[in-house]
């Protein structure tokens, strides 16, 4: 008999969490690398908050388009936009929402370690291997009186691909002539020149390693490492120190409605050059995405959150926040997700 | 268990012989289904590596194998400049490591039999082989680069530090634990009868080793070098750290270079377009298809040199 009941309040406890857990709804995303820790603390606060669990798998932004597509995820997670013909290949219609943005900084070694100034022009052709030298003279005008030594340059680029490379190579392809025609932009490269490291700890790795190398890696993996950075000269012919504010900043133009857009070489006054959203991307009707409506409901709440709430987690981290111009094109993004038609929110 | 023990003929009648047999059958279908099972594995991973790479097969054919750029932006793939890194580093890193691994099975298997000597170097090479390959790449990152590096500048090439024979290296010492342990364990195979008439010919060690116990481990001791070659084939996280990634044919053993594995690991994760998976998938099944080529050429050399 005792045993009847205890096995009756096992049964009764196991129906009551079993229940509980089937109540709570979780989200899952998976996508791009770059904002990972960003996003996993946001996730863990908006979990305390709301009680709405988020699996966020970084398997790379490439990864998280083809789970979307494969709607094996509620949501999916990239560096990248995803062009026209992209679009094309996805049986509904994807949205786009902006988080947060990010950098890419020019780093390098030198002795002295002095601050560099560079310009676009110069950057893609140490890249495609045109200036071999430091004491080349069209760096040696843009820096005066800088020690510049007779060295060597060796680039060090990224091997694995990545968004960093994308928003960098789409960068130069916008300065250069010679590297659109030549290179192009992509998230893996046909590189002239140089060597290559993966992901931003092995293109940190070689620099340190290697006197006279250039190379470049996302600003947050930059600042937390304390590595050297050049400023870049934007559109506006200033000098930019990379940092939260300037990458914010670059953020400050006219911006499209769907967001699809680069910010690298922005025509802000003092924008980063080199800049670039992340974003997360969901069905824009949640029903074609697989979503059962509850779960829709949490996944627009959530992004809801992340573009308001969630923002003040962002600098901490090192990344950049929405600029206000950004905000309000993302709240109408999420404003427009439906189901069956009719709006969420 | 007890019945039907080794040696005893099994007890037919009784039992516990019946139950005998019974296990022994389904013992043996078991090992039957497993066999077939990791037959049928293989074969599965082979089709679907086939039609993943089916893509890129039709739009580039055998341009495919000869091309020389590698260009995931204009959708140019050629496979040669991967081919010859893999190639290369393998073969270095072979020759680099046989002399090495050689000499520590014969120290273990003949000189130094037991003893502490034999277990403190034996556990050391052991260790080597348990050591995860990311930390090889870091090692040769921070300790082998610079030294690389030092002696470019000496001969007067480009100083990168990283490259083909910085990658040899490291994976040298991968492969020599492989290599040595299984060498070792042949050596000490060989009849001790043939190693004492050999001595009481009157022959040196040098001798005995020489005409008689590696003439009897030879197909042993290429099973050695096989695996470590496998192992130096398809290594992937240590060489991507240590080559230098640059999709160039290389032009000497110190200039930067790529691999297949490591193009694959590179570019996996992030390739987006439908050309550029499949190009890389198709990577994978001349990875595929080059390591099944070595092993059966492998496994020949092992036959003929056995002993009867």
């Amino acid at each position: 008999m005792k045993r009847l009941i205890l096995a009756a309040m096992f049964m009764g406890t196991l129906l009551g969490f079993l229940s509980s857990q089937a109540l709570a709804v979780e989200l899952t995303g998976a996508g791009a690398t770059f904002p990972y820790p960003l996003y996993s603390k946001m996730f863990s606060e908006y979990y305390k908050e709301t009680g709405v669990k988020i699996n966020y798998q970084a398997i790379g932004s490439g990864g998280g388009i083809r789970q979307l597509m494969a709607k094996t995820v509620d949501f999916g997670a990239s560096d990248a936009f995803v062009d026209d013909k992209g679009l094309k290949k996805f049986s509904s219609p994807i949205l786009h929402v902006p988080i947060t943005a990010g950098a890419v900084v020019i780093t390098y070694n030198l002795p002295g370690v002095p601050k560099l100034k560079l310009t676009g022009e110069v950057i893609a052709d140490i890249f495609l291997g045109k200036i071999t030298n430091w004491s080349d003279p069209k760096i040696k005008k843009l820096n005066p009186g800088v020690n510049l030594p007779d060295l060597k340059i060796i680039v060090v680029h990224r091997s694995d691909g990545s968004g960093t490379t994308f928003i960098f190579s789409d960068y130069l392809s916008k300065v250069s002539e010679e590297w659109r025609s030549k290179v192009g932009r992509g998230k893996s490269l046909n590189w002239p020149t140089g060597l290559g490291g993966k992901g931003n700890p092995g293109v940190a790795g070689l620099v340190k390693q290697l006197p006279g190398s250039i190379g470049y890696v996302e600003l947050i993996y930059a600042l937390s490492n304390n590595m050297p950075y050049a400023k870049v000269q934007n559109k506006a012919g200033n000098f930019i120190d990379p940092s939260i504010q300037s990458v914010s900043l670059a953020a400050d133009t006219k911006l499209p409605d769907d967001m699809r857009v680069s910010l690298t070489n922005t025509s802000a006054e003092y924008g980063y050059p080199i800049s670039g959203f992340t974003w997360i991307l969901v069905y824009k009707d949640l029903k074609e995405g697989g979503l059962t409506k509850e779960k829709a409901r949490a996944l627009v709440k959530l992004l809801w959150w992340m573009v308001h709430d969630g923002q003040k987690y962002t600098e901490k981290l090192h990344y950049a926040p929405l600029s206000q111009e950004a905000k309000r094109k993302a709240e109408k993004i999420i404003k427009s997700i439906t189901y069956e038609g009719k709006p969420l929110l | 268990m007890e019945s039907g023990g080794e040696g005893s003929p099994p007890l037919l009648h009784s039992r516990e012989g019946m139950k005998g047999m019974k296990q022994d059958k389904v013992f043996k279908t078991i090992l039957w289904l497993g066999g077939i099972f990791f037959f049928l594995l293989l074969v599965l991973m082979f089709i679907l590596i086939f039609k993943g790479s089916l893509l890129s097969i039709n739009t580039f054919g055998w341009k495919f194998v000869t091309g020389k750029v590698w260009d995931p932006v204009s959708e140019k793939f050629g496979l040669l400049p991967f081919v010859l890194g893999t190639i290369l580093t393998s073969f270095i890193s072979l020759f680099i490591s046989l002399p090495f691994s050689l000499s520590l099975a014969l120290f273990l298997g003949v000189y130094y039999k037991e003893g502490f000597l034999n277990k403190f170097l034996g556990t050391t090479t052991d260790l080597l082989a348990g050591i995860p390959s990311v930390i090889y790449g870091f090692w040769g990152l921070y300790f082998l680069v610079p030294l690389i590096r030092k002696l470019e500048m000496k001969i007067g090439v480009p100083p990168y530090g990283v490259g083909i024979l910085t990658a040899s290296l490291v994976l040298a010492i991968m492969i020599t634990p492989f290599i040595s342990s299984i060498s070792k364990e042949v050596i000490k195979m060989v009849p001790q009868d043939l190693i004492e008439a050999g001595f009481s010919l009157g022959a040196t060690t040098w001798e005995v080793i020489k005409k008689i116990i590696l003439p009897y481990c030879c197909s042993g001791i290429f099973a050695g070098i096989l695996l470590g070659f496998g192992r130096a084939f398809g290594e992937t996280m240590a060489v991507t750290m240590l080559i230098g990634n640059s999709n160039f044919m290389p032009k000497s053993i110190f200039s930067p270079a790529n691999t297949m594995a490591s193009v694959i690991a590179n570019e996996f994760t992030e390739a987006t377009r439908d050309v550029h998976l499949s190009a890389l998938i198709q990577i994978g099944l001349w990875l595929f298809i080059l390591s099944v080529v070595v092993n059966l050429i492998g496994s020949f050399i092992v036959r003929r040199f056995e002993v009867k």
